[in-house]
């Protein structure tokens, strides 16, 4: 990953950028996001399978922004969360350097967000194995089973809202959560608070996912909340034959229709 | 024991649904007395909270009804409606809640036959479900959690 490195150095030497946001290795062997703003703090950047962190994240909020022009290390999901909330108005080209990285740990560097269109879709993301067999697990048990499976999920849930926090596409300044008049969802952690949360929060991001698995990764209390999205993800590619963060078009796929949808429930 | 009369939330459109339902009582045709009937705009505005609400609130059953694509008095309502519809329902199936306790229609302003014949239909296969104590159980938390932190 020296080219990283040497890459970051001389963005920030030539003050293209003012900071690199990247990973770093953080206490107890975990890696943790990085904010590099000298030159001579770029060694500290690296790149391994173990970034989970969705960069994405820092890159349109207020308090990053304030800094200045930004570069962000990109492994594959964070390049797709970059095109989602690109065609959601939320980044500008020419605010950000995009320093990809591969699951090879080699570095792409891209001259404008149509490559990395092209790029994300010459290589699809696969999903962990683990949540593949979590999937079949749950397609493979009845409705009442799924529905048990859920709430008892659900009934670990403390609303800390990690889930939220670390996730780029839940880029509302206020959340629908936190309205209360009309308050639409309980506050308290209680198992109908809980569920529509989740549940909200899975519609909220139908269609937007990048598939990142983040929210679940954040989850102190270890529910597999990312598996909704996932679900998700795989029906809505069955009915409408797209998936998010693979296209620079602004069509989400809630704020669009044709009108030979084809459903089949519609009396 | 009474026999189980279900309890059915009607979201339905002001230019269409709402105007059907009308014509089924200027017609004088009779039908089942379990809806409640809610009008709105446009089915675009339907929001899935609002149904959410209606099963923590007790419905047993939820009826979802607008004019027929390409009727929509602004349009697109509909069409952006169907999609919701589409990805919601799947939610639900995946996250193991019964979803055809929702039955969705397109019903015209002419329709008043098809209304009656709609609510007549769902009533019928509401009982057959029976009341959807699942849901209400778990809803039951927010008022024994009020109660702890009043």
């Amino acid at each position: 990953m020296n080219k990283l490195k040497e890459k970051a150095k001389e963005l920030l030497s030539s003050r293209a950028v003012q900071v690199v946001v990247g990973y770093e290795e953080g206490t107890g062997g975990k890696i943790r996001p990085a904010f590099v703003s000298r030159p001579e703090d770029a060694d500290k950047l690296l790149y391994n399978a173990d970034c989970h962190h969705n960069l994405a994240l820092y890159l349109y909020k207020h308090e990053t922004k304030r800094i200045g022009k930004m570069a962000v290390v990109a492994p594959p999901f964070v390049l797709r969360s970059i095109l989602i909330l690109t065609t959601e108005f939320q980044l500008e080209e020419d605010s950000l350097v995009v320093l990809g990285v591969t699951p090879e740990e080699e570095l792409i560097e891209f001259a404008n967000f149509k490559e990395i269109e092209t790029w994300v879709n010459q290589h699809p993301i696969g999903m962990k194995e683990k949540d593949r067999e979590m999937l079949n697990r749950l397609n493979a048990m009845s409705r009442d089973e799924r529905w048990q499976f859920w709430q008892n999920e659900f009934s670990k849930c403390i609303k800390c809202f990690a889930c939220r926090g670390t996730c780029p596409m839940c880029s509302c300044f206020r959340c629908t959560v936190d309205y209360n008049a009309p308050q639409w969802i309980s506050v308290g952690s209680h198992q109908l608070g809980n569920f529509d949360w989740h549940l909200m929060r899975a519609m909220h991001l139908a269609g937007r996912c990048s598939v990142c698995g983040q929210c679940g990764e954040a989850c102190p209390m270890d529910i597999p909340v990312h598996l909704l999205s996932f679900q998700i993800n795989e029906d809505i590619f069955k009915m409408f034959g797209s998936r998010a963060g693979l296209t620079l078009k602004k069509e989400s796929l809630l704020s669009t229709w044709k009108s030979n949808d084809v459903e089949n429930f519609i009396r | 024991m009474d026999q189980f009369e279900p309890k059915i939330v009607a979201f339905v459109c002001n230019w269409c649904t709402y105007a059907g339902a009308d014509l089924t009582g200027t017609s004088r045709l009779k039908y089942a007395h379990n809806v409640r009937i809610i009008r709105f705009p446009c089915t675009g505005r339907i929001d899935f909270l609002l149904l959410q609400q209606a099963f923590a609130k007790g419905a047993d059953g939820i009826i979802v009804s607008g004019c027929h694509p390409n009727d929509c008095h602004y349009t697109s309502g509909n069409f952006h409606a169907r999609r919701r519809w589409m990805v919601f329902r799947q939610m639900l199936e995946n996250m193991g809640v019964e979803a055809e306790r929702i039955v969705f229609s397109w019903v015209s302003a002419a329709e008043g036959a098809k209304w009656a014949d709609l609510v007549n239909e769902t009533v019928e296969s509401i009982k057959k479900l029976g009341p959807y104590h699942k849901y209400q159980d778990m809803a039951k938390s927010l008022e024994e959690w009020e109660v702890t932190h009043e």
